[in-house]
């Protein structure tokens, strides 16, 4: 079992929920992206997706485009971010999904990245722009499984569709909470109960919910029915407004215990 | 007979491309979030459904001939030919199409799937903005509303366009993210067609993005090449030698193109070589790019080592994009079409010379596709005939080519 297996298995027994939490490789550096990280993990974050910055994200919303931007403003490359998840893994010992658009990998070399992704310490990737009709490009000539391939669902995806998604993702599937880019406003939890209860007859698969999350309540609300929840922008969000705040790994770790307590209660 | 073109499948038959996935060779195919992802597979499967039928192709047939001025002419530009002394030129006239520009032939296409997809919200990106104006165009033919994204930057140099898509009744929403031009509206597209993907189609303008729309847009431009196939055997009872287009995206280069892929007539495409491919700022996406994935598909971009796309220079904003169509790609990758630039300079060269010799103001993107014939025509023997598309009319690029060229007092 790897790390993400054994994380819902021991949720599962909990009866507890696992919060991800997304952040920009990079963003505002390096060097404070990876206190930021270790400060969410040891502050109850169950797992880290660590986005590598893209200069056309066309799936996301202003403010994950503006800390892909700063990111990349920074140098921040495929490389840089497998390195950091180096270090971070030294440190941490929760699941890390690298959180991609494809070029980025392609452009790194598909056999290089699962190569130097695994020997890093990541545990999965999640490619936005790869639908599972185009994952053969990148996954051919992996010579093992030991990249779990988060897969997306998204309110639009019937269920048909559903099944055969499920059937070739693995770890966990990322139901997405609402059509729109990531940090749109008005997520209609009742709607996300009835995306997961449809999800649920195919696949046994944990899931978690992500886009537009970023209250108490959302969380508390989305917990109730799924088996994570995923938060972004909400998290960006605040690194934006604190930039060049000192405090800023500790203002993302309260954070994440926030979040973590409405979860829990 | 099996083509370049054609693959052969299982049972020995030829197919023709792209394939089921949408994939041209090793280009093209479908690489978007998993929220647009339905909504291709519907519109993929409208399209085979809808534009096959005989009512479909008769509206479609009507508006082209009646409302957008189609066929269009197939001009001898004797006095350039015979300034140039060398190969026949012959003009394919898109430029006298309704709204001045070979892109109405894919709107009035699309616009017309989407009524009878009964979407009635029409969105689309443009660069130089006539693909806005004849999506503008289309929506206020078809009573739609309608919303052009358009990079801040081709707004200000563009200006009379965004004028006529206001008049027309269509929303226009300036982009300012990256750098605020075609690639950066595109990507604004996207993120609004992920929230309103339910009730709104997305008018692409080009042979990019995603399958179906390579596919689909060549088909809704083959019109120019059947036409022009025609419109030469009667003229000069053979077919052509050479046909030159423009190459941003591709589309008035495919539709022109695709009718003779089968025969023995060379192809070629002109990408915009901005201040010089050399000098790293150009359109040159074929001739000095990579292969990597933007806007749904598989093709070439300008992109750096760690796979972030890099900014596309030229003087034409339809030709500056840092894509290009997945079948172009498949094209260059089989040597079937040859993809070479020219300069801002060059193609300002040739917007002046088509003024003062034959009359006619061509766009600054069709001025490329001039440029190269101008340099090739000589070269070649009297015999040879050469058909450039003229995609565009140039009144639209005025302000630019006042400002570089200099004018008689």
């Amino acid at each position: 079992m790897n790390r993400i297996e054994i994380l819902f298995d021991k949720l599962k027994h909990g009866k507890s929920k696992a919060l991800v939490g997304f952040v920009t490789a990079g963003d505002p550096n390096l060097e404070i992206s990876e206190q930021l990280v270790i400060a969410m993990a040891r502050s109850g974050l169950d797992v880290l997706e660590l986005g590598v910055p893209f200069s056309d994200p066309t799936s996301d919303g202003p403010v994950i485009q503006r800390a892909s931007a700063r990111a990349l403003q920074q140098g921040v490359t495929l490389a840089k971010v497998i390195d950091m998840t180096r270090r971070v893994r030294a440190t941490v010992d929760i699941p890390i999904i690298l959180f991609s658009y494809y070029n980025p990998i392609l452009a790194y070399g598909t056999d290089a990245f699962y190569r130097d992704a695994t020997d890093a310490g990541a545990d999965g990737v999640l490619v936005v722009d790869l639908p599972p009709e185009e994952s053969e490009d990148m996954t051919a000539q992996w010579p093992g499984n030991d990249l779990s391939i988060i897969r997306l669902i998204a309110p639009t995806t019937p269920a048909k569709r559903m099944t055969a998604i499920a059937k070739q993702a693995s770890g966990f599937l990322y139901l997405v909470s609402k059509t729109g880019v990531t940090g749109s406003a008005g997520l209609d939890t009742g709607e996300v109960g009835h995306h997961v209860k449809m999800l649920r007859n195919v696949t046994q698969l944990p899931i978690c919910v992500g886009f537009g999350i970023s209250t108490a309540e959302h969380v508390r609300a989305v917990a109730t029915v799924a088996d994570g929840v995923v938060i972004g922008s909400a998290f960006e969000k605040l690194i934006e407004e604190n930039l060049s705040d000192p405090d800023l790994p500790a203002i993302l770790g309260n954070q994440t215990d926030f979040y973590k307590k409405a979860m829990d209660h | 007979m099996t083509t370049h073109h054609q693959t052969k499948n299982l049972q020995g038959q030829a197919t023709p491309l792209p394939d089921a996935g949408g994939h041209f060779g090793h280009f093209g195919g479908r690489f978007v979030g998993e929220t647009l992802m339905p909504a291709l597979l519907e519109l993929e499967e409208a399209y085979h459904e809808f534009v096959p039928q005989k009512d479909f192709q008769n509206e479609l047939n009507r508006l082209l001939n009646d409302y957008a001025g189609r066929p269009t002419p197939l001009y001898h530009a004797q006095r350039l030919s015979k300034h140039l002394k060398g190969a026949a030129i012959y003009l394919k006239r898109e430029d006298l199409t309704h709204t001045g520009a070979h892109k109405i032939n894919n709107t009035i296409g699309q616009g017309l799937l989407a009524r009878w997809m009964q979407k009635h919200k029409l969105i689309a990106e443009t660069g130089a903005g006539q693909h806005g104006v004849a999506t503008a165009t289309t929506a206020a033919l078809f009573g739609m509303e309608c919303k052009i994204f358009m990079g801040v930057e081709d707004i200000q140099r563009q200006a009379p366009n965004v004028q006529r898509m206001q008049l027309l009744g269509a929303e226009v929403v300036a982009v300012d993210s990256g750098t605020g031009t075609l690639k950066d509206a595109m990507n604004e597209a996207m993120r609004f067609w992920s929230a309103a993907v339910q009730d709104t189609f997305y008018v692409i303008g080009s042979v990019a993005g995603p399958h179906p729309y390579p596919a689909m847009v060549r088909d809704f431009q083959k019109i120019i090449g059947q036409e022009a196939r025609r419109q030469i055997l009667k003229a000069a009872d053979r077919l052509p030698d050479v046909l030159v287009a423009c190459v941003g995206g591709g589309s008035n280069a495919m539709g022109l193109f695709y009718p003779f892929l089968d025969d023995a007539v060379e192809m070629i495409g002109v990408e915009a070589g901005g201040s010089g491919v050399k000098t790293g700022k150009h359109a040159a996406t074929l001739g000095a790019g990579g292969v990597g994935v933007l806007h749904g598909s598989k093709s070439y971009v300008l992109q750096d080592d760690n796979g972030q796309i890099k900014e596309a220079h030229s003087i034409s904003a339809g030709l500056d994009y840092p894509g290009v169509g997945p079948e172009h790609a498949h094209l260059k990758a089989n040597n079937r079409a040859r993809y070479v630039s020219i300069n801002d300079d060059e193609a300002l060269e040739a917007f002046r010379l088509l003024c003062s010799l034959e009359g006619i103001i061509p766009a600054l993107e069709s001025a490329h596709a001039l440029a190269f014939a101008i340099q090739e025509a000589p070269r070649r023997s009297t015999d040879d005939i050469m058909i450039v598309n003229l995609s565009g009319r140039g009144d639209k690029d005025l302000a630019i080519a006042v400002e570089h060229i200099d004018m008689p007092d």
